[in-house]
């Protein structure tokens, strides 16, 4: 089975703040305010990490969830995150575009 | 052989708002006189106002059936803004500070041109344009916030005396920068500014400033109170709603970031209330 490689798009504004993460699409202002789980995707995207090792590092470490469930909802989680041009998905490595346009934090660390 | 032209009549008045300059120019005096009564005191004449921030050449073209329903559409192409509705097609180009309206004599058209290009310069600028009544009271600025419905006429028609009305429909936010004595810039806040831009009430705002102290965002119930909420939820409401327009994404994410900076330095809380003027007792 092919790897699967997510990357945040860089043309979307980010922010973090008391915990919640949103996101509004450069395309058409749409508000986006990512859960709990699609956060951790988010901020774990940069293109090389394949998704399944981010499901197992960061997901199912935080998470009581079976791996092969936990790798099943992120690929749909991805696929639509994807289909609103916040994220980009790819069976190869993503290399770096831009620096992460429009992302920067507000009271919270990530 | 005698000229076969004819010298049309330039005219020309200043409209400001926010303390920006836009110098509109039309053939017509009806036209004209029209536009000085709509924006009566944000209007300032062609000769006094020095050089405006834009230039816009009005064409008045007949009256046609509109599609009451037609969006808006802002997009920018080589340095040039174009906007379009079904009632009026407009560019300008910040570089040369110019553009031109094409419209029927009708005030509709050219106020939703004036917000849109007011709402792509503030942008730049750390601003916006928001749907929210707004007032001064003891020299300070009050916004609040809601959507059609959520009490923005209402408080606006229960303000006392002494407090200043500024719109009862759409805030002008100007975030204001200051320069320290060592030059460095600091950023001193944020201005809010009387607006010709009325909702229900019909009245047009003073052409005044004050410094923002707070933002509301109103509902409607059973007690007057003020609560406080959590920035992410502040920071949601506001990007609710901003006016926003542009099919831009370097500008959606210069007024993304705006909203947070906002919500960063200036209260913001929930302002339930009855419809009865004791709601002022808590403002200012």
């Amino acid at each position: 089975m092919s790897k699967l490689y997510v990357a945040r798009n860089p043309k979307v504004a980010a922010r973090s703040l008391d915990g919640e993460m949103m996101i509004m699409s450069g395309r058409d202002s749409t508000l986006f305010t990512l859960n709990k789980t699609a956060t951790i995707l988010w901020q774990s995207a940069d293109g090389t990490t394949p998704l399944d090792e981010i499901v197992a590092r960061r997901i199912c470490s935080e998470f009581e969830v079976e791996p092969i469930e936990a790798l099943h909802d992120a690929e749909n989680l991805a696929r639509e995150l994807a289909s609103h041009e916040i994220l980009q998905i790819s069976e190869e490595p993503i290399p770096p575009r831009n620096p992460v346009a429009g992302e920067s934090r507000t009271g919270e660390s990530q | 052989m005698p000229e076969l032209t004819t010298e049309v009549e330039r005219l020309s008045l200043v409209i400001e708002i926010g303390g920006m300059p836009v110098r509109v120019h039309t053939s017509d005096r009806g036209f004209l006189n029209m536009l000085q009564d709509r924006y009566a005191g944000f209007v300032t004449s062609a000769d006094r106002a020095g050089r405006a921030e834009i230039d816009f050449d009005i064409e008045l073209t007949p009256t046609r059936f509109v599609d009451p329903e037609a969006g808006v559409r802002v997009t920018r192409r080589q340095g040039r803004w174009t906007i379009e509705r079904g009632d009026f097609r407009a560019e300008w180009e910040p570089a040369s500070r110019t553009g031109w309206i094409r419209q029927s004599a009708n005030p509709y058209s050219i106020d939703a041109v004036l917000r849109i290009v007011h709402t792509l310069v503030l942008a730049r600028q750390g601003g916006f344009l928001l749907h929210s009544a707004s007032a001064i009271r003891n020299g300070k600025a009050f916004l609040f916030a809601g959507v059609s419905e959520a009490g923005k006429t209402t408080i606006s028609r229960l303000a006392p005396p002494d407090a200043t009305l500024l719109t009862d429909e759409i805030s002008y936010v100007r975030k204001q920068d200051v320069r320290t004595q060592d030059v460095r810039k600091e950023d001193a806040g944020y201005v809010a500014y009387g607006t010709p831009f009325t909702g229900e009430l019909a009245k047009l705002g003073e052409n005044v400033s004050a410094p923002v102290a707070a933002l509301y965002l109103l509902a409607k119930g059973a007690e007057n109170r003020i609560d406080p909420i959590p920035p992410a939820v502040a920071a949601r409401s506001l990007l609710a709603n901003l006016l926003f327009f542009a099919e831009d994404e370097e500008l959606v994410q210069a007024t993304f970031h705006s909203a947070f900076e906002f919500v960063s330095r200036v209260p913001v809380s929930r302002l339930t209330f009855v419809p009865d003027a004791r709601v002022w007792e808590l403002i200012g």
